[in-house]
């Protein structure tokens, strides 16, 4: 061993103490470090460190489905996936956002909008940035998972509404709630909060839409979910039941067919709605994912204005339908005398100027009274009694009968149409009224306007006898209001006498007669403009004439009565429109016949049994109907007759 | 030298803390990484910790003046090794650090560490003047300086930074001038300064380092790079609080929050589950362990045992340092372990190593 260290040990002790000191120095430091983490600041990181495992996913409350009135279901919902940006680290959100745009096939713009319209919400709020997600967009997100951890799939229940825009007008459709409706609800909606925008959607929205729920996850670091927290359940919308017939709407709607025009039946005993058409109709399964600008624009820019629901907002001359609005005044105020006749040549002349029947330069209608008037839907008489009752007794009666006023029916957006009187052109003319307006609006020409809905109540409340029963579309519903407008039995059964002969004793409605149903009803067909300005203007479409129709069975307390607005169709109420009652009462008792033939068979042994009992109380109203429908059936079925 | 030291002479405190921080890594490796991919990490760990404590006693054994009378060829192994491995090393996480030896990859550079004290206690001791000259100053500067260099060149800044300390505590304790050591702290400075500085930093960094620089400055701005780990290591101690989540309990490490949960950033894990009291535990632990280190040094038979325990404290201290302050984000990520309580089958044959060399002096402070 070479001898290099010499023993030397000389140890440099003052050296080593600092050495020492220096030690203990940085170790206190790194404590202070650590004090100052993990005591100081403890609660701000233990926030951050929850923030980063816990992770709040949103549970979508399924909305409530609406069946029709045997149980068939109308609306239902299917499952999908949203995409939910979840808004915890700003920063993080803005890094990803040209990313997330590219991989989920939204534009950049579009994503930035959404933020930006999204600005009201709590800053961390997690928001649906795509809701229908595609395959491809989860296949995205699973695999971005640790580098773009701001993305997660919610389950989503979408709304489905029977295809082709079935009912669509009644049942409405949802979409992302408006700022009004955050407004209007007491903070029961949030912003991104689907809702209905329109029809049931919007009326029975606090039933038909659950609360959502919340569940709590931990992820890791790669937003992997490891573990559940608490899981607070969704409690799911409210079914509703309505009180629609699937069957009589589907008639309705295939017998209205591509015209633009409306159907609404109504039960006039109840008020319930059987069925509601409008058309054109648009498809709710268009808008109820997210509807673009540009489709939306078109919808509303459409000349035949596909969202307006027609059945409750179309505002139109009823034209002779409300000749029975006339004729019910006569009667009640004996102005003039019920045995009133009047002579038509096929016109009438009345302070100095001609009104045409509408049978002028075809024929003439020669003498007519009440009932025959009705039948044949003559104007001149109405004329003579219109300018004998004068605008006030009509004003008084139409009013009473309903006409401008809302029918109180449950939907959104209801019109009230017009039953003009002196008062109102006073009042919003600010002139006298004149007198030859009282002869048009006695034909219900003029300013006079109503909706489907409307006439369809009021022709089914006088048939009840002046019971008015407020039209609602949920079946079995409570505290349904009523008006009654006591209506003299002579009066009644005058006017329905007639209305009967409409279609069973050659009147305007003869095409329409069932066998074994004692239809009634009123037709109408009004001038969208006058015959002076029609000659000038050329044959139009859009000028041509509304046809109207209101029918009902049986004649007297009826169990059905449906009001048809054909638009544009250039013909007669009872063509174009009478139809569609036809149909549609049809099959009201078509069905009702195989009903009753299928309580027979399953209960026919207990005859006792309350729903045997009220069958047989119908059954002998139908027997034609029974014999129609069963024939070349074998008799055994038929033990009812 | 041809005594045998007893088993009484070993330094059995010193022993006893080695154990404990061992016991403490251990524990916290099973912690972060049960129910994982690396489930029975800890076992391996176990495993590197007896080939270590076997390593230590083997070292202890030889007469630490016989070591050092072959620091050149010492010396030369090493550097030819650094060499080898820059031409034939293996590459692991982007850098060229590890020859296989046994099976097990080892790091070269931790060998180096080892032989650079030695290196450096022997051309210390030959240091006769009180004073440190100048030219003494330099070639010391040069014996560290070439090694550093082929380590920055593999790359691994840690390992090359851990060679500045054991230089700069040898020349302190070899009587550095006050005048020599301001120059050196300003040159240490402008360095620093220079790196911190994206104009020069470019030159002399690689973009990997330099984004650690950068995110350490500003690690709002690097959500996800090395910045996101040094936000989620702060996370995960402060969160810890005072009386720490519990065993098994860290989310942040857990979850997999904190980027190498059981090497690099294990006082992370610690420090959440451990809290505040497991920290103090754990650094009063690694304060005991250096001031047993010195006081070790203090009772060395000859200069050339002190430089050898202050070298091993040195490298020690420093890795503690650069650690924990790391961990609190008080120091960019450089990838330096904590020593016996990070996973690593090289660093922990390296301290246990050292250690040998500091029982050596200590069998060896009464005889002769």
């Amino acid at each position: 061993m070479s001898y290099w260290f010499r023993n030397d040990n000389r140890l440099p002790q003052g050296r080593l103490a600092i050495a020492s000191y220096i030690i203990v120095g940085m170790v206190g430091l790194l404590i202070l470090g650590f004090w100052k983490l993990q005591v100081i600041d403890s609660d701000k990181y233990s926030s951050l460190a929850e923030r980063n495992r816990v992770r709040l996913i949103p549970i979508i409350a399924p909305r409530g489905r609406m069946l029709d009135r045997d149980g068939r279901v109308l609306v239902d919902n299917r499952p999908s996936f949203s995409v939910l940006l979840l808004r915890d680290d700003p920063a993080l959100v803005d890094k990803n956002l040209p990313g997330i745009a590219d991989g989920l096939g939204i534009s950049l713009d579009d994503l930035k909008d959404q933020l930006s319209n999204t600005k009201n919400l709590a800053k961390f709020q997690s928001i649906i940035i795509k809701p229908e997600a595609s395959e491809a967009d989860i296949a995205f997100i699973e695999s971005h998972r640790s580098d773009i951890p701001v993305l997660e799939m919610i389950n989503v229940s979408r709304r489905r509404y029977l295809s082709g825009g079935f009912m669509s007008h009644a049942s409405g459709y949802v979409g992302e709630v408006s700022e009004q409706q955050i407004e209007a609800s007491n903070d029961k909606l949030r912003p991104g909060d689907i809702a209905g925008k329109s029809g049931l959607e919007r009326q029975y929205n606090d039933l038909l839409m659950g609360t959502d729920g919340m569940r709590r996850i931990i992820v890791n670091s790669v937003g992997k979910e490891v573990g559940r927290l608490s899981t607070q359940e969704a409690i799911p919308g409210k079914q509703i039941q309505l009180s629609i017939d699937y069957d009589l709407q589907q008639v309705a709607e295939q017998s209205l067919g591509p015209r633009p025009g409306a159907a609404v039946a109504l039960d006039p005993r109840t008020g319930e709605v059987l069925a509601m058409v409008s058309h054109p109709a648009p498809d709710p399964n268009d808008f109820a994912v997210r509807i673009s600008n540009e489709e939306w624009a078109q919808l509303n820019e459409d000349p035949l204005r596909p969202l307006f629901n027609r059945a409750i907002q179309a505002q139109l001359a009823p034209g002779s339908v409300f000749k029975i609005v006339t004729a019910t005044a006569m009667l009640e105020d004996k102005v003039p005398p019920e045995n009133f006749t009047a002579f038509c040549p096929g016109y009438a002349t009345f302070y100095g100027r001609q009104f045409k029947c509408w049978v002028y330069g075809k024929s003439s209608h020669g003498v007519v009274d009440l009932h025959k008037a009705i039948l044949e839907s003559c104007d001149v008489f109405f004329y003579n009694v219109g300018m004998r009752l004068g605008i006030d007794r009509l004003s008084f009666y139409g009013s009473k009968l309903g006409i401008g006023h809302k029918t109180g029916i449950d939907l959104p957006s209801e019109e009230s149409g017009l039953m003009p009187s002196a008062e109102w052109v006073e009042r919003v003319q600010h002139r006298k009224w004149y007198a030859g307006e009282t002869i048009s609006v006695a034909t219900g020409q003029g300013a006079v306007t109503t909706t489907p809905l409307q006439l369809a109540r009021m022709i089914g409340g006088i048939a009840m006898g002046g019971v008015f029963k407020q039209p609602h579309l949920l079946k079995g519903a409570a505290n349904v209001g009523e008006e009654r407008f006591d209506l003299s039995e002579s009066t009644v059964e005058k006017i329905t006498d007639a209305m009967y002969g409409v279609v069973n004793q050659g009147g305007t409605g003869a095409s329409l007669k069932l066998a074994g149903i004692e239809l009634s009803g009123k037709s109408g067909t009004a001038q969208v403009i006058g015959y002076a300005e029609r000659e000038k203007v050329g044959k139009q479409k859009r000028f041509e004439d509304n046809a109207w129709f209101v029918g009902y069975a049986p004649r007297r307390n009826p169990e059905i009565v449906i009001a048809v607005l054909v638009q544009e169709s250039g013909k007669h109420g009872g063509e174009a429109a009478g139809p569609v009652v036809r149909d549609v009462i049809k099959a009201y008792y078509d069905k009702k016949a195989k009903k009753t033939e299928g309580q027979f068979t399953a209960e026919g042994a207990k005859p006792s049994s309350g729903s045997a009992r009220a069958a047989a109380l119908i059954a002998p109203r139908a027997p034609a109907i029974k014999e129609d429908e069963t024939a070349g059936r074998n008799s055994g079925e038929n033990r009812n007759d | 030298m041809k005594d045998a030291p007893g088993t009484r002479d070993y330094d059995w405190w010193l022993l006893a803390i080695l154990a404990t921080i061992c016991a403490l890594g251990v524990i916290e490796i099973y912690s972060a990484t049960h129910g994982s991919a690396l489930d029975g990490m800890y076992m391996k760990q176990v495993r590197w910790i007896v080939v270590g404590a076997i390593l230590m006693f083997v070292l202890s054994r030889v007469d630490y003046h016989l070591i050092l009378d072959q620091v050149l060829i010492l010396y030369l192994v090493g550097v030819v090794a650094l060499i080898a491995v820059l031409l034939v090393g293996h590459t692991r996480f982007g850098a060229k650090r590890w020859i296989p030896v046994l099976g097990e990859f080892l790091q070269v550079s931790e060998l180096v560490k080892l032989i650079i004290i030695i290196v450096l206690a022997r051309f210390f001791a030959e240091v006769s003047t009180d004073e440190l000259s100048v030219q003494d100053l330099i070639k010391a500067g040069l014996i560290v300086g070439l090694p550093l260099g082929l380590i920055l060149k593999q790359p691994d800044l840690g390992t090359a930074l851990v060679l500045v300390p054991m230089l700069v505590v040898g020349a302190f304790l070899a009587g550095l001038q006050w005048q020599h050591a301001a120059i050196i702290s300003l040159a240490g400075i402008l360095l620093v300064g220079s790196v911190f500085y994206p104009p020069v930093s470019r030159h002399i960094l690689k973009p990997y380092q330099r984004d650690r620089i950068t995110s350490f400055l500003h690690p709002e701005d690097d959500a996800k790079g090395s910045g996101y780990q040094l936000l989620q290591s702060k996370i995960a101690v402060g969160s810890g609080g005072f009386w720490g989540k519990g065993f098994k309990n860290g989310t942040q490490n857990q979850l997999g929050y904190i980027p190498v949960r059981y090497s690099d950033f294990i006082m992370s894990a610690w420090a959440e589950e451990q809290g505040f009291k497991g920290v103090l535990l754990a650094l009063g632990l690694y304060m005991a362990l250096l001031l047993r280190l010195v006081q070790n040094a203090q009772r060395a038979k000859d200069r050339a045992g002190m430089f050898l325990v202050m070298g091993v404290a040195a490298a020690l201290g420093f890795h503690v340092l650069v650690n924990v302050a790391m961990v609190i984000g008080a120091m960019p990520v450089t990838g330096i372990p904590l020593p016996l309580m990070s996973y690593g089958g090289s660093a922990t044959l390296f301290v246990f190593l050292a250690i040998g060399l500091v029982m050596n002096v200590r069998l060896r402070r009464f005889v002769n």
